[in-house]
């Protein structure tokens, strides 16, 4: 059986970006398992430019953004296989995976990253009438088609949902000369960037419609049409409102779902919330010495933010491999971070003050649009945070920083709650 | 004075700026978080530019295709003339990040660049 210290699943941005950091970390033997046949994952099809202002400094494409932290990974010789996919991972860490080459093995690793990231809610997931026609893609699918395999997928589109890959694939198709009619949006709020909306949309004159959904889908053969009409706020079709489109696509941009197959089966913790797993400070699941990082474990919207994230997930992987267990041993207990009133979620769901580093940023999203709000945290009863925010929208992620400090200093801690509050 | 309202597109906080004007001069931004925000507004209401992403037929790669961008930003109403000028454009591989696969694009002064190896 091969051995490593740490097997990462996946060699996107998060895979990539945790196996640089282990290795930095003090880990030599690394091994990333990639089942593409390239490392960089969904940001090698993301060919826009906007990503990195945070890491690099500097405004990148997709490819280029995932090209440094491959450069980088050479540089530090780390191991990986393309074309390979993970199929399961037990308990003692033994990981179960397959290729061309190969065929079936096994690995004994001693920590394991996961870095899956996530995939796209289908057609199957959304209830929409109407014929099963061809034309109707994922919009990354269509983004895929376009950018690396060189096919357009239609002339006459129309989009659901303004999710960003949504909204990037409404430019990226005008620009390809393909006529987008519509973007309808099911919520009253639009779940991609601000930025998006402007440069993908408004620049080329698209509409978008809230508060509006597919009801037809026209075409036996070929997508013919798409009707689509208002909903209610129960999100029920208002009838008289249809309109219909003539079109021969129909982009689906609907959310996103992480992929934790292999993480169920190995019994991580789940979040309800995220799908995705639950996870302490150190990015740690409830499977010790197993770590999640990237989509996988929330789906985010910055890849920096992946690339940090990914980092503190490979550096407490490298600090497990050294001292095991006790990686870092804690006189405190792990303390809730509870998420109500307006927060759906945290990543990490629980903090220990003893093992945290000097400040800790704690992620999180917001359940709906909230104008001229704060963002508080509490320890117990005692507001500790409370920042005033414009606007906050389900579609960007927030965060708070929690410091060492104040939890340390807080007589029988035993719960911290991050809240929306109204002004 | 005239009051223009924008959502920065310089990264993805996607700021809220307010741009005053005076007599077609910016007097004041206002709501942006860092420089960006201000060069931005500043640009967009006078001479708004955007850079330009596409992809090229590439041959004898492992790739089909290679994505491309405008090493710098261009006049927002030059960016259908640079699709225009990117159809039909095939390289050959190998292709390296950064390499010029159109240079002067569309008249615009700017090259327009590999994003991605394809070897």
């Amino acid at each position: 059986m091969l051995k490593y210290d740490i097997v990462i699943v996946g060699g996107g941005p998060a895979g990539l970006a945790a196996a640089v950091s282990a290795k930095r970390n003090g880990i030599a033997s690394i091994l990333v398992l990639e089942r593409d046949k390239e490392l960089g994952g969904i940001l090698n099809q993301c060919i826009h430019n906007g990503f990195g202002l945070h890491t690099f400094k500097e405004e990148l494409t997709g490819p280029e953004y995932a090209g440094r932290f491959i450069e980088q990974l050479k540089e530090e010789k780390i191991e990986y296989k393309l074309n390979t996919m993970v199929m399961d991972i037990s308990d003692s860490k033994v990981v179960t995976a397959m290729n061309r080459e190969e065929g079936m093995f096994e690995i004994q690793a001693k920590a394991v990253v996961l870095a899956m990231g996530c995939r796209e809610r289908a057609r199957g997931a959304l209830n929409i009438p109407g014929y099963r026609p061809a034309g109707i893609y994922s919009a990354g699918t269509a983004q895929r088609l376009v950018n690396m395999e060189g096919y357009m997928p239609g002339r006459e589109v129309v989009i659901l949902g303004s999710g960003d890959i949504g909204l990037i694939m409404a430019r990226r198709m005008t620009l390809e000369g393909a006529k987008v009619k519509v973007v309808a949006e099911l919520l009253p709020y639009s779940g991609g960037l601000k930025r998006n909306i402007v440069q993908c949309l408004d620049d080329f004159g698209i509409p978008l419609k809230l508060s509006h959904t597919v009801v037809d889908i026209d075409g036996k053969e070929r997508v013919e049409g798409i009707t689509i009409a208002q909903v209610d706020e129960n999100r029920r079709p208002i009838p008289g409102t249809e309109e219909h489109y003539t079109c021969d696509t129909l982009l689906l941009s609907c959310g996103l779902i992480p992929e934790n197959e292999i993480s169920r089966s190995l019994g991580v913790e789940m979040s309800p919330i995220t799908s995705g797993p639950l996870v302490n400070e150190c990015l740690e699941t409830n499977v010790e010495g197993v770590f999640a990082c990237g989509n996988v474990l929330h789906v985010h919207d910055l890849v920096d933010f992946v690339s940090e994230e990914a980092g503190a997930a490979g550096k407490h992987a490298a600090e497990y491999v050294a001292n095991g267990a006790k990686h870092q041993p804690s006189n405190a207990k792990d303390i809730p971070i509870v998420a109500t009133e307006g927060a759906r979620y945290t990543v990490p769901k629980t903090i220990n003050p003893d093992r945290m580093d000097e400040k800790h940023t704690v992620r999180f999203r917001v359940g709906d649009v909230y104008k001229n709000c704060y963002v508080s945290v509490y320890l117990n009863e005692e507001r500790v945070i409370h920042r005033k925010r414009p606007v906050v929208a389900p579609g960007e992620m927030e965060e708070v920083v929690l410091k060492k400090e104040d939890l340390a200093a807080f007589p029988g801690l035993s719960q911290i709650t991050v809240k929306i509050e109204e002004a | 004075m005239e009051t223009r309202e924008l959502i920065c597109i310089g990264c993805p906080m996607g700021c809220p700026l307010k741009v005053e004007m005076d007599g077609g001069e910016v007097s004041s931004v206002t709501g942006n978080t860092c420089k960006r925000g201000d060069d931005y507004a500043r640009k967009e209401v006078t001479n708004p530019t955007r850079i330009v992403t596409s992809s090229v037929i590439v041959e004898g790669g492992s790739l089909a295709a290679v994505s491309v961008k405008t090493k710098e930003d261009i006049p927002k109403g030059k960016i259908f003339d640079i699709m225009k000028a990117l159809k039909g454009v095939k390289v050959q591989a190998p292709v390296h990040i950064g390499d010029v696969i159109l240079s002067n694009v569309a008249d615009t002064g700017v090259d327009i660049i590999a994003t991605k190896d394809v070897l």
